[in-house]
């Protein structure tokens, strides 16, 4: 089986600093794989080298065996990488179907023309949009907030509209930056179990960064751990679970005197 | 506040052709007694123009009369006619609403600009306005694009109005004008409405070309940076032209055909807001929210962000331009002046008292202020504090603006009002 997203001895520098090192990464289709590490390791970083945000200064990236490296954001997005930000990215003014709407800019094909006339292949295309918005509100479990401006909505429920807007790009691999930010034990249960239902309906891949050890542990299939932009241990959960470099960077060094 | 409360609930069941007839009635009123009988009786020396507000203004003992006059024509048969005609007026919007919506909207639109002529044939100043206050609504709806749905400052307004009104204006006296820049017309005069639309759009594309200069630094800058950008611009095109004697220079350009008469404007009027309204509601038109709201989250879902700022500049500035080349054929003459930092000051002012990301506010915002404008003169000096002083409290009420962050929706605006759906 080949790898569904290679990322290949990726550096990147931010003037002299050298915030990523050598990174490697290999993601099977339908993998979970999780991204731990302690504050300013640079995870966050490398979901911005890998989505287009930043352009790695050394290193390869293949997404499906295409080269996504130095392309757009928006261009890699619709290549089907799809992503969930750390602190909330929704757009403030806008109801939540338009928000899932938005998602499908890429699947639009009727140009400037057909939105200036209303041409039917506009409406068309619009209808169906908005079908399959509406069904992805439902397995979201939002459809009662269709009409709601965003910003009205409960934290749960926009990390859901969240969630459901990245799937709506129709992505191949999903990227969720700490899904579970500033979310109660409960709703932290109940993201579990979204993350799994996108997992099983979709089919997607899904990488993403963490710090609740337990929800990582939960979900991951291989975890790999960032420290200063290197990758200091990767492997199953068990394995990183007693790796004792994992514990030092997280918790310390044991003085044994 | 009950009894507006009582009153709104009475005229609830009004459809929207209802309350064009009754403006009907009042206008016909205007037009066969208004004159003869109704002002000579309450001692005005002729039909007030914009409801009486000059006369009241210059003299204050004609107040009771103006207000006299504008109960008997105006607000008593509107409403009058309005409430007592609607067992005919319902029947009559649900027969309309089972027509395609195209059709019952061109007749409501043929019977509004009926109404339109009619009212403003009563003298030429009443004209003069209205076709002031239409090329105003499509410059207000055309700035909102940039400055309320695309979310960004943008001075430049008056510049994409310049280019499109000298373009197209250059273009009319060069074919069908006897003048003195450019000497004999090309083309016979007969030609001249047929061409027109063409020397607007074309004066539209210039302007959308004009506008690069200001969407293409708005990829990397936004606020305050790109308003002074977008500023220099303005700036930029008022001195070109102003030092560019070959069109007249600082003298201006006067002459214009006249092919811009009430039922053009009101044409193109109607035109521009189908458009934008079709844009700014359309997915692709959305866009331009989501740029402003968060852009890198746009890109993330796909959203090409550079396309769509652009997008917004260049469709803004087709329509500046547009209204630009409607207005120098309205007043059949311009020059850089007025195209200038006052214009600038008038524009923003509309688009923000009339409401961000709404095309309903653009139009109230644009006609409120053309009205007051123009109601407010006689009282000179003091307009100009009156004015920003009206400014000063929308904004410190509301924000956003009168109606804000609405888009209308031409069916529920059309339909009949019966009793029974007052319930639900």
């Amino acid at each position: 089986m080949t790898a569904l997203l290679n990322v290949n001895q990726m550096t990147h520098y931010f003037g002299g600093l050298r915030a990523v090192h050598n990174y490697n990464l290999s993601i099977n289709p339908k993998q979970i794989t999780g991204l731990i590490g302690p504050n300013g390791a640079g995870k966050t970083t490398i979901f911005n080298l890998i989505t287009g945000v930043y352009t790695p200064t050394e290193g390869a990236i293949t997404l499906s065996g295409e080269n996504i490296k130095g392309l757009e954001t928006n261009e890699i997005a619709s290549k089907g990488l799809g992503r969930t930000f750390q602190n909330l990215a929704l757009w403030r003014h806008m109801n939540v179907l338009d928000h899932i709407k938005m998602a499908h800019y890429s699947q639009l094909s009727y140009g400037l023309l057909g939105a200036f006339f209303n041409t039917p292949a506009c409406r068309r295309q619009e209808s169906e949009v908005e079908e399959n918005a509406y069904r992805l509100l439902e397995l979201f479990d939002i459809k009662q907030y269709a009409f709601d401006i965003i910003t009205s909505l409960p934290y749960g429920a926009q990390r859901r509209v969240e969630m459901a807007r990245a799937m709506a790009t129709n992505p191949k691999i999903l990227f969720l930056d700490e899904p579970t930010a500033g979310m109660t034990p409960d709703e932290l249960i109940q993201m579990i179990k979204i993350i799994r239902q996108v997992h099983q309906d979709f089919n997607v891949a899904i990488f993403l960064i963490e710090h609740r050890m337990k929800f990582v542990m939960e979900l991951c299939e291989f975890i790999q751990t960032l420290v200063f932009g290197e990758v200091i241990a990767e492997g199953e959960p068990e394995e990183i679970q007693n790796n004792p470099e994992v514990i030092e960077a997280y918790l310390g060094k044991e003085d044994l005197t | 506040m009950e009894l507006a409360r009582k009153f709104k609930e009475m005229f609830s069941t009004v459809p929207m052709i209802g309350w064009l007839l009754g403006i009907l009635v009042g206008v016909l009123i205007e037009f066969y007694w208004g004159y003869d009988y109704i002002s000579y009786y309450l001692g005005l020396p002729k039909i007030p123009v914009l409801f009486g507000a000059l006369i009241m203004l210059k003299e204050p003992l004609m107040i009771p009369g103006a207000i006299g006059y504008d109960l008997i024509v105006y607000v008593i048969p509107v409403f009058l006619v309005a409430r007592v005609t609607t067992f005919a007026t319902n029947p009559l919007a649900t027969f309309l609403e089972k027509l395609p919506l195209i059709v019952s909207v061109l007749i409501h639109l043929v019977f509004f600009y009926f109404i339109l002529h009619l009212w403003s044939g009563i003298n030429d100043y009443r004209e003069l306005v209205v076709r002031l206050t239409m090329v105003s609504i499509i410059l207000t709806i055309s700035i909102n694009v940039i400055n309320g749905y695309q979310g960004e400052f943008s001075c430049s307004h008056p510049g994409f109005m310049a280019i499109g009104a000298y373009v197209s204006s250059i273009l009319t006296l060069l074919l069908f004008t006897n003048d003195k820049i450019f000497g004999e017309a090309l083309l016979p005069a007969y030609l001249g409405p047929w061409f027109f639309p063409i020397a607007l759009v074309l004066g539209g594309f210039a302007a959308a070309i004009g506008s690069l200069l200001v969407a293409i630094p708005s990829f990397k800058t936004r606020g305050d940076y790109l308003a002074i950008i977008s500023l220099a611009f303005m700036f930029i095109v008022k001195s070109a032209v102003e030092n560019l004697n070959a069109i007249g220079g600082a003298r201006g350009m006067g002459g214009q055909g006249e092919f811009a008469p009430l039922w053009v404007i009101f044409i193109w009027t109607i035109l521009a807001i189908w458009i934008i309204h079709n844009f700014v509601t359309s997915i692709l038109g959305k866009a331009l929210n989501a740029v402003r709201d968060d852009e890198a989250a746009s890109e993330s879902m796909t959203v090409k962000t550079r396309k769509t700022k652009m997008t917004a500049f260049m469709f803004g500035a087709f329509w500046a331009g547009v209204a630009g080349g409607l207005f120098a054929h309205v007043l059949a003459y311009i020059n850089p002046g007025m195209f200038g930092i006052n214009r600038l000051a008038e524009i923003l002012a509309m688009v923000y008292f009339g409401g961000l990301n709404s095309i309903i506010g653009s139009i109230v915002g644009a006609v409120s202020i053309n009205v007051l404008g123009e109601a407010l003169r006689p009282l000179e000096l003091f307009k100009w504090i009156i004015i920003p002083l009206i400014l000063i409290f929308v904004m410190i009420f509301r924000p956003y603006g009168l109606i804000s962050f609405k888009e209308f929706n031409v069916k529920r605006m059309l339909r009949a009002k019966s009793k029974r759906e007052q319930g639900a």
